[in-house]
């Protein structure tokens, strides 16, 4: 049977690639630090050892557009090409190629199916910088096969919070029922709080320090009830107009479980947006 | 209304180096020709297949026309599309985070809630 040795939640900053390897007086001031917190939180996956990577994300309409919109998709492929041409422009990400694994793809979608969630699948996806960007914080060497999920948190009308929690919880059910004897962790990307194209970018900090102080507790607590009970698709405007990509954060709650206090938490107030690390072991560290 | 339109065509010329240039050179002129030859084309449909009924009310094509990213997000134009693209184009004209910056003083007046962006 599979084990679920790692949850991991993160945001995904695209312009870490760039801050990261960039050299002299292109070199911003906040790079080394940040640089320094990405390998202590990549040091958390590699401890788990894990044999295949799960990863949760969300399409910035690069392949999937307003004409055939899914809320949930899964990709089943054995191979993945990643990131796009507006993004080597924009962010200067690097192109990538991953390896699928498919027979992880198959049984999840097969089995969340039967499990009431109407997933769509693609047999040829390229991927883009939300799931890029973990690679390139936690797996830099991305020598592990993956299976991508994408959600719908850019396109209304979106899925409620709660589904998304629920999502998280049928996928970890699900992981932990593989019939393989693989080490399967699960990371997925999301925002705190977010503005792009509205009067709030581009700030000395996130959109909202408050609501972002308040989402880091909830995760870090695993309240998951809580974070419900004030998060919803109308709430999220508040903080911030991008502020919709939370729910993939209120997904790993679900993957994590509630009432699951994560093992490791880390933050970094940036400009425009603040950046936000945890790591929980189902299954204790090391094991 | 026509947002959806409105978020293809920055969708459609964002994807595109060529017309990246072509809508930042030539903003009028992109908007007449992206209108009437590639607004009703299905994309990811067998090719030669259209719509026809797509057209841009005259305040969308207005703002298109004249670069007024202040008015797409009035009209629910979706924030990312605007800004990705717009970037794409003024980014080079100004100082690191300069276009980014400006971009959010010219909505500065606009407040909660912002305009329905669902297409």
């Amino acid at each position: 049977m599979a084990e679920l040795v790692a949850v991991i939640a993160s945001t995904h900053h695209p312009f870490y690639y760039r801050a990261s390897t960039s050299t002299g007086p292109d070199r911003p001031d906040f790079a080394d630090e940040w640089v320094r917190k990405v390998e202590a939180f990549r040091a958390t996956l590699t401890a788990a050892r894990p044999d295949v990577l799960v990863m949760v994300g969300s399409d910035h309409f690069h392949q999937l557009w307003l004409d055939n919109m899914p809320q949930f998709l899964i990709g089943k492929a054995p191979f993945y090409d990643a990131n796009f041409y507006n993004e080597e422009r924009e962010f200067g990400l690097p192109r990538m190629l991953m390896t699928g694994q498919e027979d992880l793809s198959a049984y999840l979608l097969r089995e969340g199916l039967d499990a009431g969630f109407d997933l769509a699948f693609s047999n040829e996806l390229r991927i883009d910088h939300s799931i890029t960007c973990p690679i390139i914080t936690l797996r830099p060497q991305n020598d592990l096969p993956i299976v991508p999920v994408y959600t719908n948190i850019f396109a209304p009308p979106l899925p409620r919070p709660r589904r998304f929690v629920q999502l998280g919880q049928t996928i970890r059910e699900l992981v932990e029922a593989w019939p393989e004897d693989k080490r399967v962790a699960v990371i997925g990307t999301g925002h705190l709080s977010l503005e792009l194209g509205g009067p709030r970018q581009f700030g000395p900090h996130g959109p909202d320090p408050e609501f972002d102080a308040k989402a880091v507790e909830w995760i870090a607590g695993g309240d998951l009830e809580g974070c419900l009970s004030e998060v919803t698709l109308d709430s999220l405007h508040l903080p911030g107009n991008a502020t919709h990509g939370f729910m993939d954060f209120m997904l790993m709650m679900g993957v994590a479980g509630e009432g699951r206090k994560a093992d490791y938490v880390d933050t970094y107030d940036l400009f425009h947006t603040m950046e936000a690390y945890f790591t929980w072991y189902p299954k204790g560290a090391g094991k | 209304m026509s947002k959806y339109l409105l978020d293809k065509f920055l969708f459609a010329v964002d994807r595109d180096p060529e017309l990246v240039e072509r809508y930042r050179e030539d903003p009028r002129g992109t908007v007449t020709w992206w209108e009437r030859e590639e607004a009703n084309r299905i994309l990811n449909c067998h090719s030669g297949e259209a719509s026809t009924w797509l057209r841009f009310d005259d305040d969308e094509r207005e703002a298109l026309a004249t670069h007024d990213y202040p008015a797409l997000f009035d009209l629910g134009a979706h924030p990312f599309l605007t800004l990705t693209l717009f970037i794409a184009m003024f980014e080079r004209d100004h100082e690191p985070l300069g276009f980014q910056l400006e971009y959010a003083r010219r909505l500065a007046d606009r407040t909660l809630p912002y305009p329905d962006i669902t297409t």
